[in-house]
Parts: C-alpha cells; sequence; structure tokens
C-alpha cells in the first residue's frame, strides 16, 4: 500500500484520522492525569512526613 | 484465603502491589495499542459496504467496551466498600470514575464522528447513544457528588449508592439495539452464536481491547496509589515508608 491511499483512507480521511487522533489524546490525558494525581500525593505524603519529623526533633 | 485477602485489601501491601503490577501493565498495553493499530488501520481488508471508513471501529467499539467495564468495575468496588466497609474498595470507585468518564467520552465522540459519513448524521436521539450519554452523566455526577463532601467517609458511601442505582444502565446500553429500533447497528461481536464480522477484522479488534483493558490497569493502578495516599496520611507505615 502507497503512502498516500493510507493516508487518503479510501476517502474517509476527514473522519478516520480525527477518530484516531482523538483516540491518542484522551489515552494521552489519562496518562498525564493518572500520573500527576499520584505524584500529588506523594510529595504531599513526602511533605508531611518531613514536617513531622521536623517537629518531633 | 480470608487471610490473603485481608492482606491484599490492607493499603500499604496494596499500595506496594499495584506499584509493581502498574509498569507491566503500561508497556504491555502500549504494546498492544501500537500492533492493533497498525494491523486496524494498514492490514485489515477494507469493509464492502463502509469501506476504510469502518476502521473508526478500532477505536470506538474498544471504548465504548471500557466504558461500561469500567462502570460495572467502580459499580462492583462501590458496593463491597459499602456492604464489607473495605475502604480500599471505596478508594478504588474513585480512581475508576475519571478514567471511565474519558472512555465514554471517547465513545460517544467517535461514535458521531463515525455517525457522519454513514449515517449523514452527528448525532440521533436513538436508544443506544441516549443511554451511553447517560453513562457519561453517571460518572460525571458520581465524582461531583464525591467532590461535594468534606467527609470522605461520607463521600464513599453516598456515592456508592449513586454508582449501584446507576449500574442498571449498563445492561439497557448493552441491550438498547435489541429493545428499540435504533440507528446503531445490533451488536456483531458478542453474539452468542457466530460474530457476523470476518476474522481477519476481528483480530485486531481483539487486540485492541486487550491493549484498552491493560491500559485501564496501568491507570487505575497509578490512581489508586495516589488514592490510598490521600485517606491514609496518618498512617505509620506511611511514614516510614518515605
Amino acid at each position: 500500500m502507497d503512502l498516500q491511499s493510507f493516508f487518503n483512507m479510501g476517502g474517509y480521511a476527514q473522519y478516520v484520522w480525527p477518530a484516531y487522533g482523538l483516540t491518542a489524546l484522551v489515552l494521552l490525558w489519562n496518562w498525564w492525569a493518572a500520573r500527576r494525581s499520584e505524584t500529588e500525593a506523594q510529595t504531599a505524603a513526602q511533605r508531611r512526613n518531613e514536617l513531622a519529623r521536623e517537629r518531633s526533633t | 484465603m480470608w487471610t490473603w485477602f485481608h492482606k491484599l485489601a490492607s493499603p500499604p501491601h496494596a499500595y506496594r502491589i499495584l506499584g509493581n503490577l502498574a509498569p507491566w501493565f503500561g508497556w504491555a498495553s502500549l504494546a498492544l495499542i501500537l500492533v492493533a493499530s497498525w494491523w486496524g488501520l494498514v492490514k485489515a481488508p477494507a469493509d464492502y459496504q463502509q469501506g476504510d471508513g469502518f476502521r473508526i471501529l478500532y477505536v470506538h467499539a474498544p471504548s465504548a467496551w471500557m466504558s461500561m467495564f469500567a462502570y460495572v468495575v467502580m459499580a462492583v468496588a462501590a458496593g463491597v466498600g459499602l456492604v464489607w466497609r473495605i475502604k480500599l474498595a471505596h478508594a478504588a470507585a474513585a480512581a475508576v470514575a475519571p478514567i471511565g468518564a474519558s472512555f465514554t467520552f471517547l465513545a460517544l465522540a467517535t461514535g458521531s464522528i463515525w455517525g457522519k459519513p454513514m449515517w449523514g448524521t452527528w448525532w440521533v436521539w436513538d436508544a443506544r447513544l441516549t443511554s451511553e450519554l447517560l453513562l457519561l452523566f453517571l460518572y460525571l455526577g458520581y465524582m461531583a457528588l464525591r467532590a461535594s463532601f468534606d467527609d470522605p467517609q461520607r463521600a464513599d458511601r453516598a456515592s456508592a449508592v449513586l454508582a449501584l442505582v446507576g449500574v442498571i444502565n449498563v445492561p439497557i446500553i448493552h441491550y438498547s439495539v435489541d429493545w428499540w429500533t435504533t440507528l446503531h447497528q445490533p451488536a456483531s461481536v458478542t453474539k452468542l452464536d457466530k460474530p457476523s464480522i470476518q476474522i481477519a477484522m476481528l483480530i485486531p479488534l481483539f487486540i485492541m481491547i486487550a491493549g484498552f483493558q491493560l491500559y485501564f490497569g496501568w491507570a487505575v493502578s497509578r490512581r489508586l496509589r495516589g488514592e490510598i495516599l490521600r485517606r491514609e496520611r496518618n498512617a505509620n507505615w506511611l511514614k516510614e515508608a518515605s
């Protein structure tokens, strides 16, 4: 299959590519948001621990 | 068996196990999604009616499947939390909700994009589309309800009830195409007798579903670890861990 007909998607390019692009975006958003949710909680927990340690010394 | 279960449901163990599992889920899902995309976009034969337009199937059907799968996971976790008062189960339900909502949005959006060339319209109020839209509102309602409580335990209980009531919608979505006359086509893969699409078209679909499933596992693991940390803020194991 040549590249041009691949990108053309048999005339359905304007529907197929946005659908796949949107899928990539949603998956990327999930990746970013899940990572952020985890790391934010980790830094917050770490900070609490440091504060508690400082207070106890 | 029960000691094993209690160990698993204990936050420090769950936190550690999820942390070990997540990279496997992540890399496996990436590999499967890439393979399925190539297979679906390049290798699979064009449809005799829809031409290359049918290739939207490979992102639409898996996201629609995940939207319902995630809701059932969320409702079961919420139910377990409600009945046995397991905090980890409530945390899991809370972790699943935004992921499920994003897949529901994706199913609606890709369906709409597919509908335009095939049905001549972006949207129609038929039973399948309307019940799927209701699913999105259930996810959003669940998250809004959680956010409206300051006390996490009350948020857990109230949102769990909503999640359980809303689960009725899942079989309605699934059977909507049989119960009502819809523009949406009836099931072609999950039929009991024999799927009505070619095996060459089916293989990439199953690979994509497996990839999405693993991706869901990855995202839930990450979010659930965050939930555990937020809920266990005063626990001793946390102080030792970091």
